[in-house]
């Protein structure tokens, strides 16, 4: 028999994320292109009811049911199980690559001894095999990579692939949890929600950027209204958190985030290359900014020269007034 | 205590000359190498934990024999040592070998903790903290925004950042922190640091000095391979417009609603 293409799914708040349908998505039409069967796994708590949601994605879906995660930092154990499920002949294996799918990731190269193709942004099927497409240097330049022999791990970015439902729901496979427990600990003590119902970054369709520009916490007002009207989030420059106006979770670029939204929205954002490189492949970039030579004029789809808050809120009024006016 | 950081040199992102080279590795001559940012909040944090309950840290890079120009800069912030794995065998090796030396070299250190960036600027995999923790039998604590360990009852908690907030982790140590920014900005080396870091040890070690591992590792043996580099698809060019706020907000809009972006 030959061997399945593997997608690792992951949980949150009992369903399986938005990145996880994604992978699927991609998972399935990169199996149709190698001819090899599609299979979901999903490891955590409430695996059995996510499953529903997964099968709308994928022919088949493997829950993994292990009330205890949701006491543990999941990523070890989802790694051990999922390699209990992992034949020689499966391949390739996607994961999402979110913080907790980079360690599932890393996890399972190791106890599954497989390659890993990181970020890919998409996968091309040839004669050789699966080839990963993949940004880096913040997307100076797009390489293409595959694995020799066997096929190994494929994380795969947020926001890369639109999220489809399969035409037809798969079916959904219990099983036991079947991994030793013989590794090492983490417990959770404690989770403290302070942002609850935001969308995640990454996984925003449109994004809100605000830099040094916006002067301190309560300029990410008009950024959160703006925000509001056009259906995303807000972001913010490297400069913007170290000041202290918005938290780390919020950061685009070198050391923080890296985005792929419809729509980025900077305001009073230079757009340096070390916050370049992580929102440079949105597909439509519009600025804001008083410096006519900022960085980001140059590559910038529509860029205003002006005063964040004036054009800002005139902005507001606009969307408000469109959206009124029954969409203009 | 003792702290072990794991950094590696990349090309400095700030230059905007970081690429890939006609072999399709990374193009050493073309930018400077730099501290990986990531690391360098890994080796802020650990010398605050130093301050806080003594210890030492090493440092730890598999990198090119060039690399003790770029650690020299964190001994200068105040690492107390280096320890740098570097042998031709080891270029262009895939994740897999990076971890199984990495592995190999942190055991004769006999960390109590590893701390490492979450990600590196180069790549962005951000997978070898799990994979070095998964093969060394560590327990993981991955992005973390605040660490306290506590050595004497042998334990430490991170504060990890999750989706819309944050979770407390406990684990045994030894422990492999991954570090994030939000642990706080990395200082910058003082004159007397620099000065001492001309003294301090960066002890070389090449694959044999390791002794035998559990793999084979380096170039010749990666599963992975690079079949292609293309520079990314052309943006159009930038439309600027000047105009007083209620035009330009006009424009702003007639824009977004031309490509379908307002909701």
């Amino acid at each position: 028999m030959s061997g399945r293409l593997v997608v690792v799914g992951e949980l949150a708040d009992g369903r399986p994320t938005r990145l996880t349908t994604e992978v699927a998505t991609l998972g399935r039409r990169v199996a149709e292109d190698l001819g090899r069967p599609a299979v979901g796994i999903l490891v955590g708590p409430d695996a059995a009811a996510a499953a529903e949601t997964l099968a709308g994605f994928l022919p088949e879906v493997v829950a993994v049911d292990v009330p205890e995660l949701v006491d543990l930092a999941p990523a070890p154990r989802v790694a051990a199980e999922v390699a209990t499920l992992v034949v020689p002949e499966d391949g390739p294996i996607l994961v999402g690559a979110s913080p907790d799918g980079r360690d599932v990731a890393g996890a399972l190269a190791v106890l599954l001894d497989r390659a890993v193709l990181a970020n890919a942004v998409d996968v091309e099927v040839g004669p050789e095999g699966p080839t990963t497409v993949t940004p880096i240097f913040g997307g100076k330049s797009i390489v293409r990579s595959r694995f020799v022999g066997r096929p190994g791990i494929i994380t795969v970015r947020p926001s890369s692939v639109d999220a489809a439902p399969a035409p037809a729901a798969g079916r959904i496979v219990g099983r036991a949890p079947a991994a030793a427990s013989g590794g090492p600990t983490v417990r959770r003590l404690e989770r403290v929600v302070e942002a609850s119902g935001e969308i995640p970054l990454e996984e925003a369709p449109v994004v809100v950027v605000g830099g040094r520009g916006v002067g301190g916490p309560e300029g990410f007002a008009l950024l959160q209204e703006l925000a509001a009207l056009l259906g995303g989030t807000v972001g913010a420059t490297r400069a913007a958190v170290d000041a202290g106006w918005i938290p780390y979770a919020r950061q685009i670029g070198q050391t923080g985030k890296v985005v792929r939204p419809r729509l980025y929205l900077g305001l009073g954002v230079s757009g340096a290359i070390q916050h370049k490189v992580g929102m440079q492949t949105a597909e439509t970039i519009v600025a804001v900014n008083r410096d006519p030579d900022a960085p980001l004029s140059e590559y910038a789809d529509l860029y205003v020269v002006g005063d964040l808050f004036e054009v800002g809120r005139a902005l507001v009024a606009e969307l408000r007034g469109r959206r009124e006016g029954g969409g203009g | 205590m003792r702290i072990v950081v794991l950094t590696k040199p990349v090309p400095d992102p700030a230059s905007g000359q970081d690429r890939l080279g006609p072999d399709w590795r990374v193009d050493r001559a073309a930018a400077p190498a730099v501290l990986n940012g990531n690391d360098e909040y890994a080796l802020e944090a650990a010398l605050r934990l130093v301050e806080a309950h003594g210890g030492e840290i090493t440092l730890l890079a598999m990198a090119p024999p060039s690399a003790p120009e770029t650690l020299r800069k964190g001994l200068a912030m105040g690492a107390d040592r280096a320890v740098l794995v570097t042998d031709p065998a080891l270029a262009g090796s895939d994740i897999p070998s990076t971890v199984a030396v990495l592995a190999a070299a942190l055991r004769d250190l006999e960390a109590d903790l590893v701390l490492a960036g979450i990600d590196t600027s180069d790549g962005f995999a951000g997978v070898v903290p799990a994979a070095l923790a998964t093969t060394l039998r560590l327990p993981l604590l991955s992005n973390a925004a605040a660490i306290e360990p506590d050595p004497a009852a042998g334990r430490v908690r991170v504060r990890r950042i999750v989706q819309g907030g944050y979770d407390v982790l406990e684990a045994p140590l030894p422990a492999l922190v991954s570090c994030t920014q939000a642990l706080g900005a990395p200082r910058y080396p003082s004159l007397k640091g620099i000065m001492a870091a001309r003294s301090k040890e960066i002890a070389v070690r090449s694959l044999a000095d390791l002794g035998p591992l559990p793999r084979p590792v380096g170039g010749a043996v990666a599963e992975t391979v690079v079949v292609a580099v293309d520079p990314p698809p052309p943006r159009g060019a930038t439309r600027t417009v000047r105009a007083p706020a209620a035009e330009a907000a006009r424009e702003i809009a007639e824009f977004l609603a031309a490509r379908r972006l307002l909701p």
